[in-house]
């Protein structure tokens, strides 16, 4: 009987996504208002329908009632975040709501089914974030200097990257740790990612002559430096493509483009020739099998997980994700894949998509230099992310080590994740209400 | 300087609308990230529908259990159309695997329960796929009905399997029959053998401990390595032809009995061959003569020829196979020349590379992959996959290969094997007696093929402890080599 159940259940996930994702498109063509709202509120309750079926068959197979608790916080969870949020970012952007909802969903599910304790505490992370969020329209609102501390965030951010490779603990190769206390640890680098996205914003909205582009590009060149030397490739990765797409919006100049990928790719052969971790990657990539017992396991297993899967996966909980190592975090893609199917898979990857496109939208739409750069920036950094980790588990790149936007396991992530949504949001707002009215005021005042 | 004056030009003059620049670029770039976004989906598309069946059919994928709990696990069946190994469910929904010819086939298909080995091993993903109808999977997974799996086609007659287990009698030892111009695994016995019909745990305490040292849970064909003996001389003779030019004028006169360097050789059953060429000494695998042609070859290049031949290196087959191995090299003493030539002293070979090797030669030079999969069915019949023959690596030149042919022909007609002449499907090959310790005992070697001039079976067979190869292995091979030319 449970067998059956989680048959079914498979299926019914499946078309749940399937339309919710379709949403996630076809919203972007209503231009009637009340049709909009249908879509994004049908939307919710393919959310509502995958979370309920997800613990429900999670609680069958594992009869811990610590599961109808979770569940039953997360219900909460969302319930006060879209009435809260509703208030606090007036007109907020109802779809990328909606995407941070249903991955952070999945996310829950997924980490119930891995290890109850590991939810509880994604839950804990994810439930502060959302509070502290609160406070990002406020702060985007009135905090006109935001735009003016430019070497403010260069420093700090720097600083923190070098203390970290200093005095940081070595995770999964990386060192990017820093231990609080005994049993809590952040990743610094995921929060300095958006103090980077502002810093070459606010930097690179004023840089008006070409000495300048080099003196920031330099400063820019440095966490970069830093991220490779404590081995963190994917982090570093991310920063160099933020920048150098920043710095194509903020010049207009494709040869900048090209000439800084250029030299990011000779960059890349030189660190693939200096140091060993670079080429034992690539080394995995090309042939996972030949170095299945070292280098080759980790990609061997996410392969092998997301193939026995097949498109409709094992079921939840019918999949075997303990031989996955990371599971929960870098892995949780080929966990998902395994156990729900391919095709719920795909779904995340356009619900991906869709975010992203959204992300886009809202920095075509401001006007103010600063804002606009800030905003792609840092959907440049949400999809790089997404790119790296997903290419890296399904084999398509070399594994780099980075975590999945809202669905990995971790507390660094999860948060800085969640705050990058809500300051993109938080710029919807802004501009929706606009705000471009008050800076023009405050402009004259602001500019020699 | 000049860039750097018109860039600011461009600055001044786009200031006026700097509104909206920078939103041309932001479409140009996330045109660039969606495709590459897109492109995840589209590979990971691929990865499943085209790459990951090949993928997961790996040892390291703990899955299968899983698999069986959903798939009725596929049959195997021969290339008669037997059924070699099934799974059957009662009415409790307990399934067992059965193998309804017992032990015969035990080696090669290998067990299902103690850790899967040979095809139940290397076949065991693809059997617990299932390529019937989708619709038809999904309302059985909906109803709790297992789905059929897809059945495995051997390359392996049964006919053949049957004829090699007797012609083994009750020695140990090994008999692999293939087709030299595909690399289709005809047969392949090992013995002593076992049944792995309903392993229990008591029977498996027996094999294991194998107090008898029998070693039944071994497969001979591809793990036992033995000394060649003079079925090495193929390779011998190869090397002198290569390093000699007017090897047909070779001569040798052989009293029965000589002495290389300190090294005391001689001819098996003590007897003189007198006045030799290449060909007689072959045909006679006259020991001293061959000592004597080892003494003139450069070890350097012997070395490489072997390792050409695949000695020292990992056979590419789908289970597990030891190395055979050839350790003279540049560096080693004079006095290790005149055995290695005979096929004594250190050297190692797998009954199933001296068959690869004689297939080689049957093939003219070329050896095909050997392989045991002909094509795997779905339920209904229709056909999943089928293995197309591929070449394994050229060993020797066209020549070569008709001049080694020339003198195994010999071997039978007036040499050696003299119980295979006067067949109606004139082999060709080369017998073995190879000493495995000081007690002078030998084990029997035949390795061969027929017909001479157009072969389409190779077969090479190891009595373990038998007497000479002539004696004992060359009948060995008469009797498979009868029963395939009886059916084909």
């Amino acid at each position: 009987m449970l067998n059956l159940l989680v048959e079914i259940s498979k299926y019914i996930l499946i078309i749940n996504i399937l339309l919710y994702t379709l949403y996630g498109f076809l919203i972007f063509g209503y231009k009637n208002k009340k049709k909009q709202n249908r879509g994004f509120l049908k939307q919710r309750a393919f959310i509502i329908t995958i979370h309920f079926i997800g613990y429900f068959i999670l609680f069958l197979q594992q009869k811990d009632f610590m599961l109808i608790f979770l569940y039953l916080g997360e219900v909460i969870l969302f319930i006060v975040t879209i009435i809260s949020y509703q208030f606090v970012y007036r007109n907020l952007s109802r779809l990328i709501l909606n995407h941070m909802l249903m991955l952070l969903m999945i996310s829950f599910v997924m980490l119930a089914r891995l290890s109850v304790s590991l939810a509880f505490k994604q839950f804990c992370f994810a439930a502060s974030a959302l509070i502290i969020s609160l406070v990002i329209p406020f702060f985007i609102e009135h905090f006109h200097q935001l735009e003016n501390l430019g070497w403010l965030y260069c420093f700090l951010g720097i600083g923190l990257l070098v203390f970290v490779a200093v005095f940081g603990d070595e995770k999964y190769g990386a060192k990017n740790w820093i231990s609080v206390g005994n049993f809590f640890s952040i990743q610094p680098s995921e929060f300095v990612k958006i103090l980077y996205a502002f810093g070459a914003a606010a930097l690179l909205s004023r840089a008006e002559r070409f000495k300048d582009i080099i003196k920031i590009s330099i400063f820019a060149a440095v966490p970069v430096l830093v991220l490779v030397l404590s081995k963190d490739l994917g982090s570093a990765l991310i920063y160099f493509v933020m920048y150098i797409c920043m710095l194509y919006i903020a010049t207009g100049k494709f040869a900048y483009f090209g000439l800084s990928l250029g030299m990011g790719c000779i960059a890349s052969c030189v660190a693939y020739r200096l140091f060993s971790h670079v080429r034992v990657r690539v080394l995995a990539w090309r042939d996972p099998f030949a170095y299945i017992d070292n280098q080759g396991y980790q990609i061997a297993q996410s392969l092998f997980a997301i193939g026995t899967g097949g498109w409709f996966g094992m079921g939840l909980s019918g999949g075997l994700p303990g031989s996955i190592p990371v599971r929960e975090s870098d892995f949780i893609f080929s966990v998902i894949a395994e156990e729900l199917g391919g095709f719920f898979a795909v779904c995340l990857i356009f619900i991906y998509i869709s975010a992203f496109i959204m992300f886009i939208n809202i920095s075509l739409k401001m006007k103010k230099s600063f804002y606009k750069l800030t905003a792609f920036g840092l959907s440049v950094q949400f999809f790089a992310q997404i790119f790296l980790n997903i290419g890296g588990v399904i084999k398509f790149i070399p594994s780099t080590g980075v975590t999945l936007p809202l669905l990995s396991y971790g507390g660094s992530s999860v948060v800085s994740t969640i705050i990058l949504f809500n300051i993109i949001q938080g710029m919807y707002v802004l501009d929706q209400i606009g705000v471009d009215a008050v800076e023009e005021k405050s402009k004259p005042k602001g500019r020699k | 300087m000049k860039k750097n004056l018109s860039q600011k030009g461009e600055n001044k003059a786009s200031v006026p609308q700097k509104k909206n620049s920078g939103n041309r670029e932001i479409v140009v770039l996330t045109y660039l990230m969606t495709i590459l976004l897109l492109s995840l989906a589209v590979y990971f598309g691929y990865y499943l529908t085209v790459r990951s069946s090949l993928v997961i059919n790996s040892t390291y994928n703990k899955r299968s259990e899983l698999l069986e709990n959903k798939i009725l696990r596929g049959s195997i069946y021969s290339s008669d159309g037997e059924v070699l190994a099934r799974t059957v469910s009662d009415e409790m929904g307990t399934s067992k695997r059965e193998y309804p010819f017992g032990s015969l086939f035990v080696h090669v298909l290998g067990r299902y329960t103690h850790g899967k080995t040979g095809l139940e091993l290397s076949e065991n993903f693809n059997m617990l796929r299932s390529n019937i109808n989708p619709v038809v999977k999904i309302a059985n997974e909906l109803q709790g009905k297992k789905n059929p799996g897809d059945n495995i086609f051997t390359t392996l007659d049964t006919r053949l399997q049957k004829a090699a287990a007797e012609a083994l009698g009750s020695y140990r030892g090994a008999v692999v029959a293939m087709e030299p111009d595909t690399g289709k695994i005809l047969a392949m016995v090992s013995k002593p053998d076992y049944d792995p019909d309903g392993l229990d745990a008591e029977t498996w305490d027996l094999l294991t401990a194998d107090e008898q040292g029998e070693a039944r849970l071994l497969n001979r064909a591809t793990q036992g390595v033995y000394p060649p003996g003079s079925t090495f001389k193929i390779l011998t003779a190869l090397e002198y032809m290569r390093e000699h030019k007017n090897y047909k004028k070779y001569q040798y006169d052989c009293t029965g009995n000589d002495v290389f360097g300190e090294v005391k050789i001689k001819c098996y059953g003590d007897s003189s061959h007198g006045l030799v060429d290449l060909k007689t000494s072959f045909l006679k695998s006259c020991n001293t003569s061959f000592a004597n042609i080892g003494m003139t070859l450069d070890k350097g290049k012997f070395r490489e020829l072997c390792d050409s031949f695949l000695f020292n290196t990992e056979l590419l087959l789908p289970f597990s196979c030891s190395q055979s191995s050839f350790v003279l090299d540049k560096a080693s003493k004079e006095e290790e020349l005149p055995q290695t030539a005979i096929g004594q002293g250190k050297t190692g070979i797998t009954p199933m590379h001296n068959a690869m090797i004689t297939a080689a030669i049957a093939n003219g030079g070329i050896l095909m992959k050997p392989y045991f999969v002909d094509r795997r069915e779905n339920a209904y019949g229709e056909t999943i996959s089928k293995t197309v023959p591929s070449e394994y690596a050229t060993l020797m030149t066209k020549k070569e290969a008709l001049q080694l042919t020339d003198y195994m022909k010999a071997v039978v007609e007036s040499g050696t094997a003299s119980s295979l002449k006067g067949t109606d499907y004139q082999a060709a090959g080369k017998t073995g007696s190879a000493e495995f310790d000081s007690s002078g005992k030998t084990h029997a070697w035949f390795v061969g093929f027929a017909p001479a001039d157009n072969p389409e079976i190779a077969v090479s067979v190891i009595l373990e402890e038998a007497g000479s190869g002539g004696t004992y292995a060359v009948p060995a091979a008469k009797k498979v080599l009868d029963e395939y030319f009886k059916n084909n």
